[in-house]
């Protein structure tokens, strides 16, 4: 799966079995449950702004890594990522307030809502794709925002909707201390499922319709079935991120899922790496913390006369947006491959010093 | 019924459609000679209004000579933009390409709201008087001349490509960029071309438009609306385009009739084109026009 890769001595694959491990060498493995420990720690050690951070990180990535599913792993592109989000959420609280469903559980139920709303607005995808495909998400992106301030029933309109608390066996998850260990779960397991997904028959299928359709489909490979289906998977992720957002909020209102988001979590399966399971992580964490580092940045700056000036403190957020924007663009002119590649050749780097070649 | 009514909106239709119109056929423009998705075009009519706002309000130009400047400022900006930002990104793949220029959209949408603030401003009165009498309907003057500089424009865009030079090279280059290249055409020069007389035009029709409704962000919403103008005329189809964004123009003013006095839904009639775009996808993806691409392996 990894592709380019850098093994150690005398670690050879004998078998299929063990060329298509999650993690390519044991070592790689070990780190890799270490560091969940660790990120299990950061409430003990860090106050409650990372805490937060961390929430925020965690629902956009699961999210994000949907759409990489579909971008990245699929080459279908959507620009309606956000309002499926957005329908997760609404649809996790529509579940919990009318029928009572406890909120561990409504959560996947509300993927699966969504899931189901994706495979609707991909039904085009089966006749279409590349640009095509791409303004046919971003009508469905205005189509499901419309819906969302005119289905009072569902959203509660302009006013919103209230979402209940996660509660895990009797125990109500109020703060941010102990719904981060929701998350975590959250995340791990959606990313195991995901990293699992691209071993799978139907996760090889995905690949090959995104390298050539038409070879694809010469394969034998059911074009429009997989399209759905990758549909269907990326909403159902999107669904169950935004799903965790609305009960983390506590509130869903329907202004938040705009196309700003949508870009934002293409953004960041772009500084990520398309294709790329753990760069979805990265590049969630870079756009999350983006506009955090650019708020510290000017803070830091108003020492200076012209930081100070209200041109600059007014225009914060409009700062912001730019910065993304601009992250965007640099990174598809000067690293087009991501963060995951960057990281690739960090590792080839320190791994072959000082003989790189 | 109240035709009175629905007359004067499908005359709106009409007017706004041609505007539509203009824009997409900028957008088909870019689209054909350079094959990038222009997601960006809205930013460009943003981005001409303000300027323009800016050379006659804070420099107090007079209007003639502030609009002058603002063609050669939009024709630089073009120039620029496809030289550093395009240019490095010719054989990507597709969704590159398009995740460039919806960058470059947020970018200058924010940058637009930073330097120039978020609420509406409004030119200078240009015209004497607000609305003249046609056929016993109330018309402004605003919209009358935009109607005019709409089909001038199509006029030059047709006189262009039918009899300059220029225009027969990006023709040829549309039609096939090897074959072109090995004509002599520079294609460098067809590309930067193209962006600088797409961001030139949009540049005028957002003036047009910013005269009408004044200058905001909200000018930019004009840029998504191409999307459903252009798939309907198909993506590569100038004729297309006019003709997508006259039937999306009336569209969502029938849209509006139907919604104000049957429906009371609200916002039908900025929402319908959508509706519309999802079905013709479904139905006629290469739209009215459009060429229908085969592929071979």
């Amino acid at each position: 799966m990894a592709g380019f890769s850098i093994r150690p001595c005398g670690d050879f694959r004998t078998t299929y079995r063990q060329d298509t491990r999650i993690f390519d060498t044991t070592y790689i493995r070990n780190a890799a449950i270490l560091g969940i420990f660790a990120v299990a720690m950061i409430p003990f050690v860090l106050d409650g702004y990372y805490v937060n951070l961390f929430i925020q990180i965690s629902y956009f990535a699961i999210a994000a890594l949907g759409l990489n599913i579909l971008v990245g792993f699929t080459g279908q592109i959507s620009l309606g990522h956000a309002a499926f989000f957005g329908f997760g959420a609404f649809a996790s609280a529509w579940i919990n307030n009318t029928t009572g469903i406890p909120v561990l559980l409504s959560i996947p139920l509300a993927g699966l809502m969504t899931a189901a709303v994706g495979m609707l607005f991909g039904l085009p995808a089966a006749r279409i794709k590349g640009l095509y495909l791409a303004i046919a998400t971003l009508a469905a992106q205005f189509i499901l925002e419309d819906f969302f301030a005119r289905a009072e029933w569902f959203t509660g309109g302009s006013y919103g909707a209230a979402a209940n608390p996660v509660n895990v066996f009797g125990y109500e998850v109020l703060d941010d201390f102990s719904f981060f260990y929701v998350c975590l779960f959250f995340l791990v397991v959606m990313y195991l499922l995901g990293t699992n997904l691209m071993r799978t028959r139907d996760g090889r299928a995905f690949v090959a319709v995104r390298d050539h359709y038409l070879s694809a489909e010469i394969m034998g490979i059911n074009l429009t079935k997989y399209r759905l289906m990758s549909f269907a998977i990326s909403s159902f992720y999107a669904g169950v991120g935004g799903a965790m957002y609305g009960h983390y909020l506590g509130f869903v209102s329907a202004e938040g899922f705009t196309i700003l988001l949508s870009i934002q979590f293409l953004g960041m399966i772009i500084i990520g790496g398309l294709g790329s399971v753990k760069g979805t992580l990265m590049g969630t964490v870079f756009m999350v913390l983006l506009p955090e580092v650019m708020e510290t940045g000017v803070s830091a700056l108003s020492v200076f006369e012209w930081a100070n000036s209200t041109a600059v403190t007014d225009g914060l957020a409009y700062i912001k947006e730019m910065a993304i924007g601009l992250a965007i663009i640099l990174f598809l002119i000067f690293e087009p491959d991501g963060l995951a590649h960057r990281w690739q050749q960090i590792r080839a780097y320190w791994k072959l010093y000082p003989f790189s070649y | 019924m109240n035709f009175e009514l629905l007359f004067q909106l499908l005359l709106n239709g009409l007017i706004v459609g041609t505007l539509y119109g203009v824009v997409a056929m900028c957008f088909v423009l870019i689209y054909k000679s350079t094959q990038i998705v222009n997601f960006a075009q809205g930013e460009f009519l943003l981005i001409g209004a303000w300027v323009c706002y800016a050379f006659l309000v804070e420099m107090h130009m007079p209007f003639w000579l502030g609009f002058l400047f603002t063609l050669l400022f939009m024709m630089a900006f073009g120039i620029v933009l496809q030289m550093v930002v395009l240019r490095p990104m010719i054989g990507e793949p597709i969704i590159s390409v398009i995740m460039v220029t919806i960058g470059l959209s947020i970018f200058f949408q924010a940058a637009t709201k930073w330097i120039f603030g978020a609420t509406t401003a409004t030119y200078p009165q240009v015209f004497e008087t607000r609305s003249v009498n046609l056929l016993g309907m109330q018309i402004e003057t605003a919209y009358i001349m935009s109607f005019v500089i709409s089909l001038f424009i199509m006029a030059g865009f047709y006189w262009f490509f039918k009899y300059s030079k220029l225009g027969l090279a990006m023709r040829a280059t549309a039609f096939d960029q090897q074959v072109a290249q090995s004509l002599g055409i520079s294609v460098k020069t067809v590309f930067a071309m193209s962006w600088a007389i797409s961001a030139l035009v949009s540049g005028v029709a957002g003036i047009v438009i910013g005269m009408v409704n004044g200058v905001s962000s909200a000018l930019s919403v004009i840029g998504i609306k191409v999307f459903p103008a252009v798939i309907l005329g198909g993506l590569d189809s100038i004729i297309g385009a006019i003709v997508g964004g006259v039937i999306i123009g009336l569209l969502e003013n029938t849209a509006e009739f139907v919604d104000g006095q049957y429906l009371h839904w609200g916002n039908l009639f900025s929402i319908a084109p959508f509706y519309v775009l999802i079905i013709i996808l479904c139905i006629k993806p290469y739209g009215l026009f459009g060429t229908k691409d085969i592929e071979r392996i």
